[in-house]
């Protein structure tokens, strides 16, 4: 008691500050840092969750260097991520910007964009899934055979099923990032599109000299944000091609279901643990690229 | 009168206390599965109304969590004192020291030998058994009753060219030619891989393993052969398409597909299929009437962490769910097969209308030990794929899973 006396006030704050934040620190120390040093640690051992850990030094690092699967897989995510994330950029930013004009039934019109974010990633694939069927079970395949047209392979094949795959994950996605464009556009005054208008600007100049400049931080965090959606996505491809996880062939297979497939089928903890460290450091790497790349100068 | 009471209540005493001594609590643990549970109820209560001084507690995990469970507990000494796993796994937990073998005067390997179907010898080390299993489960074909009338067949076919002219009589396709019903369903995915492996092979004259299957050997002509009859049932005669209706299991449930092959497992969910009239009849033999089947089971085994009297009370109670009696009970219960021809082949149970076929098959099935069966399924459904989206010559992509496969098994055979 007498040395909390002794304190000054700012120490006290000081300490009270601490005390309030040791709560999160601890978590985030022990849910957080704890696994992932450990997981680091693990990409260097053996392990098939029974025996012991054995040293395997670099050998999980050297056998992901030499593994096809593991390339082309790198190479899925990162498509994921170059198509999805310009995609759904573009198309939430043009929704969200004439959303933002439509008063008839604006709430529900917005609904309509949010629903599908609110709805179980599992379920949605699942329903996508049966619609990408040829005949008779999948609905596209039976407009096209009621006018036909020839079947497309939607997801067996090596070129259509990553796209197939990408697309209602996308869609999912949107709901989201149109919410967030609609509140940055809202954020920006009226007072500047004012101005703008008595100048006599073409509505293409407000767009690109007012609108997307000063979007700018919402256009970033979506971007993030999304980017690392796409470098982390699982459930959709999962539950699209579960009775392939991955396939056809591995084309549509990102890093995490690798990762999965390799700790849970293959019981091989270690090996998994080195992809999720390059996952972990292509997240990070992407992140930072991002942040840099779209700083304000 | 006191001296009386006071020596009628030590007499009391002293017998609770023999009997607390005695008594043996033992745990058991599998994964959760609703009518193994409930046939495992009735065997523990069977056999501790006939062991009164052993309590046997059953624990039960969702499968998921299940190997990570079972690895933690028994090392620190809690978990259980018998164990469920599924014979793949037997390696890792006899080299993870998990489990001890059975003791070999209680279980004869010699009377093992004899008394259980061939294939559970796989769970054999040398000259002793380390686990023993209380069903097992193999392939046969079912088939689609209502289609079959429909089509003017009278039975189901019995070799694999009767196969193929009977899954060409049940193909329907629409005017565009896409087809809307299947002859038979097919999919590496499901169960096909282990019809390729241990049925089609074998009956094409090879030999899908050597070596204790640590060496691929169906890069063979048999190899071929079957390769061309498995894939041939799409390209050349065009009486499945893989992936029809998403699974195969789905287009059989649904009505759209003749014939089906799947495991004895697949029974529960087909019963509950209204409106779906189902036979079911052994795999269909080769030309020269040879057959083979494969079976898979999940096997019971005494932990490391089974000491004294509670080892041999699991060893008591390991043998009561390796007996005739259990393994009727599991049979009535759970439907899956007796691993002991003296309860398998009695007259009610291989001429069971549903039973029977896989029963029968289980005589002359084999068990591919795996190193790691998902992914050496995917070799071969990566195999098809190669020739039916790649257009990659069959024997290329035969030798590529082969070599894939090999790889596999070196990875794991290494250490």
């Amino acid at each position: 008691m007498r040395l909390r006396q002794n304190l000054t006030i700012r120490q006290k704050h000081i300490l009270w500050a601490w005390g309030l934040l040791a709560l999160p620190v601890i978590f985030y120390v022990v849910i957080r840092f704890y696994p992932t040093g450990n997981a680091i640690l693990l990409s260097f051992q053996n392990w098939n969750l029974l025996g012991d850990r054995t040293w395997a030094g670099a050998e999980n690092y050297i056998k992901l260097w030499h593994d096809d699967v593991f390339w082309k897989v790198f190479r899925n995510t990162f498509v994921y991520l170059l198509l999805g994330t310009p995609i759904s950029l573009v198309i939430s930013f043009l929704i969200a910007f004439h959303l933002d004009r439509v008063r008839f039934m604006h709430g529900f019109i917005r609904m309509l964009y949010f629903l599908p974010f609110m709805t179980s990633a599992v379920a949605m694939a699942w329903v996508w899934r049966w619609f990408y069927q040829p005949v008779p079970v999948g609905i596209f395949n039976n407009i096209l055979a009621s006018f036909g047209i020839p079947q497309i392979n939607f997801l067996n094949s090596t070129t259509n099923a990553l796209p197939a795959v990408l697309a209602p994950a996308v869609w999912a996605g949107l709901g989201f990032q149109v919410i967030i464009f609609m509140a940055g556009l809202r954020a920006i005054p009226q007072s500047y599109y004012e101005a703008a208008r008595i100048d006599g600007v073409s509505g293409f100049t407000i767009l690109t000299q007012i609108t997307i400049p000063l979007l700018k931080p919402t256009i970033i965090f979506i971007t993030v944000f999304s980017s690392i959606g796409f470098l982390r996505i699982f459930d959709h491809v999962f539950n699209m091609t579960t009775n392939n996880p991955g396939g056809p062939l591995n084309s549509t297979k990102p890093l995490v279901l690798m990762i999965y497939d390799t700790a849970f089928n293959g019981f091989n903890m270690g090996y998994a643990a080195a992809q999720t460290v390059v996952l972990f450091t292509v997240l990070l790497c992407v992140s930072l690229l991002q942040l840099y790349l779209l700083r304000d100068r | 009168m006191n001296a009386l009471k006071t020596y009628l209540l030590s007499g009391a005493v002293s017998l609770a206390a023999i009997g607390s001594a005695q008594a043996v609590e033992i745990e058991y643990w599998q994964y959760f599965f609703d009518a193994r549970v409930t046939a495992m109820e009735q065997l523990i209560e069977n056999f501790e109304a006939a062991n009164p001084d052993i309590t046997v507690n059953m624990t039960h995990f969702p499968y998921a969590d299940y190997r990570t469970k079972v690895a933690a507990a028994i090392p620190a000494g809690e978990g259980p004192d018998v164990v469920q796993l599924f014979y793949g796994w037997l390696n890792d937990y006899v080299e993870a020291e998990l489990i001890q073998p059975l003791p070999a005067d209680t279980f004869d390997p010699a009377r093992i030998d004899a008394e259980f179907f061939p294939m559970v010898q796989a769970m054999k080390d040398g000259d002793q058994y380390w686990a023993l299993p209380t069903a097992v489960r193999s392939l046969a074909l079912f088939y689609n009753e209502r289609l079959f009338e429909e089509a003017g067949i009278e039975s189901p076919p019995e070799t694999l060219d009767e196969l193929v002219e009977i899954a060409g009589q049940l193909t329907k396709r629409d005017g565009a030619g896409n087809i809307t019903q299947v002859g038979i369903t097919t999919g590496m995915n499901a169960q096909d891989h282990h019809w390729f492996r241990e049925v089609l092979v074998r009956q094409m004259g090879g030999d899908p393993y050597e070596n204790n299957y640590q060496t691929v050997n169906y890069n063979t002509d048999a190899g071929q052969a079957a390769a061309a009859f498995y894939t041939g049932l799409e390209a050349e005669h065009g009486v499945t398409a893989a992936g029809f209706m998403d699974e195969p299991q789905a287009a059989f449930k649904a009505g759209m597909a003749g014939m089906h092959i799947d495991g004895s497992f697949r029974i529960g969910a087909l019963d509950k299929v209204r409106g779906l009239r189902w036979g079911v009849t052994e795999l269909p033999a080769n030309a020269e009437g040879m057959r083979s089947n494969y079976s898979s089971y999940w096997v019971n085994a005494i932990t490391t962490k089974a000491e004294d009297e509670r080892y041999d009370a699991s060893v008591k109670f390991m043998e009561y769910v390796t007996s005739d009696e259990a393994m009727q009970i599991w049979l009535d219960v759970v439907g899956e097969l007796p691993a002991k021809p003296s309860v398998g082949m009695t007259d009610a149970n291989a001429n069971h209308e549903v039973y029977g076929p896989f029963i029968r098959g289980l005589a002359y099935a084999n068990t591919t030990i795996f190193a790691n069966e998902s992914a050496q399924r995917q070799v071969l459904m990566d195999m098809v794929q190669r020739v039916s989206i790649e257009d990659l010559p069959l024997t290329e992509a035969l030798a590529t899973a082969a070599e894939e496969e090999q790889v596999i098994l070196d990875e794991y055979y290494a250490d």
